[in-house]
């Protein structure tokens, strides 16, 4: 458990600044999610955090106390790695155990114990025995979490730890990572990842970057209903919110309209004209996608299945009360 | 029953099925491996096999047609005396021949011993990040890129007793007391040897575990590094395991160079007996003393002994060239 603060932290390889001023606070036993754009700094912030890098300048405390040199160890922190980044000649056990029997006065008993109530939270205790290359990708994952477990962090980070996983067992591990921060709820857990659906579904909050910066930090429902920029509201959400620029989006005074493809409705009296150029089929629902003029297709999202023939010419309105304006520098007009 | 057998352990069946993309590869692999089998038995299966048949002769350098099979004389032969004691000659109670096996082993493993510790010291450092480590790389292999005798030959000087480098500067700096006779003293002979071998082998042998050591993923450092694991543990506990498989060939690759060691000792300290190896022995009996068949019962001893050797190394260190482990 313990609350972290940047302050104006910046960081530097050679000539190249990643990290550019970051300020943000994460709460204690608070699920924090990273997420932006690949390059934006979201790993190189989480090892900030970590202490595996150096910062350059600024301040980083860690329950408001300053942690700038402090050795990863003694930070009270365990990581995920995307690559898992397990000791490949040693069992599953011995990978879990190593951290634990480098302290000192813990006994073999206490150590056992701890590493099979990890092993029977993440159900991996058959695989104890077992050497990682002997392990699916996705038991390999449980055995990174279940090292980091054994660790009884303060600060729990995940660096994109589902990446190398095939969609299915994605999902399964997610639900688990949510599941598992649910039975640790006094352990501060950071979370990077690109994928904005990861972010939504298991972050208390979420922290946008953009270029080594922070764009913004919210809860997913403020992200989705406020963003505070265009690049928030076109990163957060699937598919992408739609920008209508030009008169369209004059019509409602502002410099660009956003409306969420779930905000729009195909009636016949609607405002706007567009032509079918494609239409995606998802089950549930269907994404149809218009040209009507704009730089790129706007898509709509209607529930349940339909058939658009392309080249049908639809009336479409975006739902008044959900539309985003934004002005020019791309900040939403309120 | 069977319908239980699942995953790893499922039925096998009888016949193996060989489909016809697996035959042609172990058609074309064949046809790839003929040249390479056929200059193999050119010029080292046909050369060893004369060396062993030869052994077993009374050939001499002048008269290697005319050579007759007197079966084992040239290793163990006895005679009985008038008086009814037994004098055994031959090869296997040579004391020179022993003597050179002593000496081969004895450098070879200190050797060895010695370029595989500093090798893991230089590979240690030629593998961490720093500034003009491409030229540092390359000019540590200068070393094993000169010819050995022209190294020999080098050191030779530096370690002459009357104008060499090494006894000026130990003089100088008041470490040596008098000038020594590095490669004539016997004492001093093997180590001087060693100095040179040790000097010339270990870019060898860090070139080979630096590769080993690239192959550890930088990762598990980092988790190490979380871990709180001390430096030292981690070079105990997760690099040396992991170099260990690459660093098994290394040795074993040294160690094989090292029992065969010639030309070296022949530049360096001819005739001392100090540093006779089974080698020069062998090939001082061949030419020099014109006992051909003597030197040939030598270099198949020689072979079976580096044959031995190597197979022990290889089943105790339980090595495997395909770069796994265990």
């Amino acid at each position: 458990m313990a609350a972290i603060e940047l302050r104006n932290v910046r960081k530097a390889f050679g000539m190249v600044e990643v990290i550019k001023g970051v300020d943000l606070e994460v709460r204690k036993g608070e699920f924090m999610v990273f997420v932006g754009p690949s390059g934006c700094g979201k790993s190189t912030l989480l090892r900030l955090i970590s202490g595996l890098e150096d910062i350059t300048s600024g301040e980083m405390l860690f329950d408001g106390k300053v942690v700038n040199a402090l050795a990863p160890s003694k930070r009270g922190i365990a990581m995920v790695f995307q690559s898992y980044a397990l000791y490949p000649h040693m069992t599953v056990y011995e990978n879990m155990a190593f951290g634990l029997t480098l302290e000192k006065g813990k006994d073999k008993e206490e150590i056992r114990r701890r590493v099979e109530k990890a092993a029977d939270m993440l159900q991996i205790r058959q695989y104890l025995d077992r050497l990682p290359k002997q392990l699916s990708g996705g038991q390999r994952q449980r055995v990174a979490i279940g090292r980091a477990i054994t660790r009884d962090p303060k600060v729990f980070l995940f660096d994109e730890p589902l990446s190398n996983l095939d969609a299915a067992l994605r999902v399964a591990t997610r639900i688990e990572i949510a599941k598992l921060h649910e039975g640790m709820h006094d352990t501060t857990m950071i979370y990077v990842t690109h994928d904005q659906v990861e972010a939504m579904t298991l972050a208390d909050r979420i922290c946008v970057l953009r270029d080594g910066l922070v764009e913004q930090v919210g809860t997913p429902m403020e992200l989705y209903e406020k963003p505070d920029s265009l690049f928030v509201a076109g990163f957060i959400g699937s598919p992408k919110m739609n920008f209508i620029a030009g008169d369209k989006a004059a019509a409602f005074s502002c410099a660009t309209l956003g409306v969420r493809g779930e905000h729009m409705e195909i009636r016949p009296d609607g405002i706007w004209e567009g032509t079918v150029i494609h239409t995606e089929n998802l089950g549930a629902d269907t994404y149809v996608y218009l040209e009507m003029g704009q730089e790129e297709p706007v898509v709509v999202r209607i529930e349940g299945a339909a058939e658009y023939a392309s080249g049908t010419v639809l009336r479409v309105s975006p739902i008044e009360a959900k539309v985003h304006r934004f002005n020019e520098a791309g900040k939403p007009v309120r | 029953m069977a319908t239980e057998t699942l995953g790893a352990t499922a039925v096998v069946p009888k016949r193996k099925i060989v489909s016809e993309l697996t035959q042609q590869r172990a058609r074309a692999a064949r046809l790839f491996l003929i040249p390479m089998l056929i200059a193999l038995a050119i010029v080292a299966g046909w050369p060893l096999l004369r060396s062993i048949y030869f052994s077993f002769t009374d050939a001499s350098l002048t008269n290697l047609a005319g050579a007759e099979w007197i079966g084992f004389g040239n290793y163990l032969r006895w005679q009985v005396l008038d008086s009814g004691a037994v004098r055994y000659r031959g090869l296997l109670v040579d004391p020179n021949w022993w003597n050179a096996v002593w000496n081969t082993v004895r450098f070879a493993f200190t050797s060895v011993a010695f370029e595989a510790v500093l090798g893991m010291i230089v590979a240690l450092v030629l593998n961490a990040e720093f500034k003009g480590r491409g030229i540092v790389r390359a000019a540590i292999l200068i070393p094993w890129a000169i010819p050995t005798i022209v190294s020999a030959r080098m050191w030779s000087w530096m370690l002459n007793d009357q104008f060499g480098i090494l006894n000026d500067l130990g003089m100088r700096l008041g470490l040596l007391s008098q000038k020594v006779a590095w490669t004539a003293s016997a004492d001093t002979a093997m180590t001087a040897v060693l100095i040179v071998d040790i000097w010339k082998t270990t870019p060898f042998m860090a070139l080979l575990i630096l590769a080993g050591l690239q192959m550890i993923p930088k990762d598990i450092y980092e988790a190490a590094e979380i871990d709180g694991v001390h430096p030292v543990k981690q070079f105990f506990k997760i690099t040396l395991p992991l170099v260990r498989p690459a660093l098994m060939v290394a040795i074993i690759f040294r160690l094989l160079d090292a029992l065969r060691i010639f030309d070296l000792i022949y530049v360096l300290t001819p005739n001392s007996a100090a540093t006779k190896t089974m080698s020069v022995l062998a090939r001082e009996n061949l030419f020099d003393f014109d006992k051909f068949a003597y030197g040939s019962a030598m270099s198949t001893l020689l072979f079976l002994i580096i044959a031995l050797l190597t197979i022990l190394y290889i089943w105790l260190g339980r090595v495997r060239f395909d770069g796994g482990d265990r």
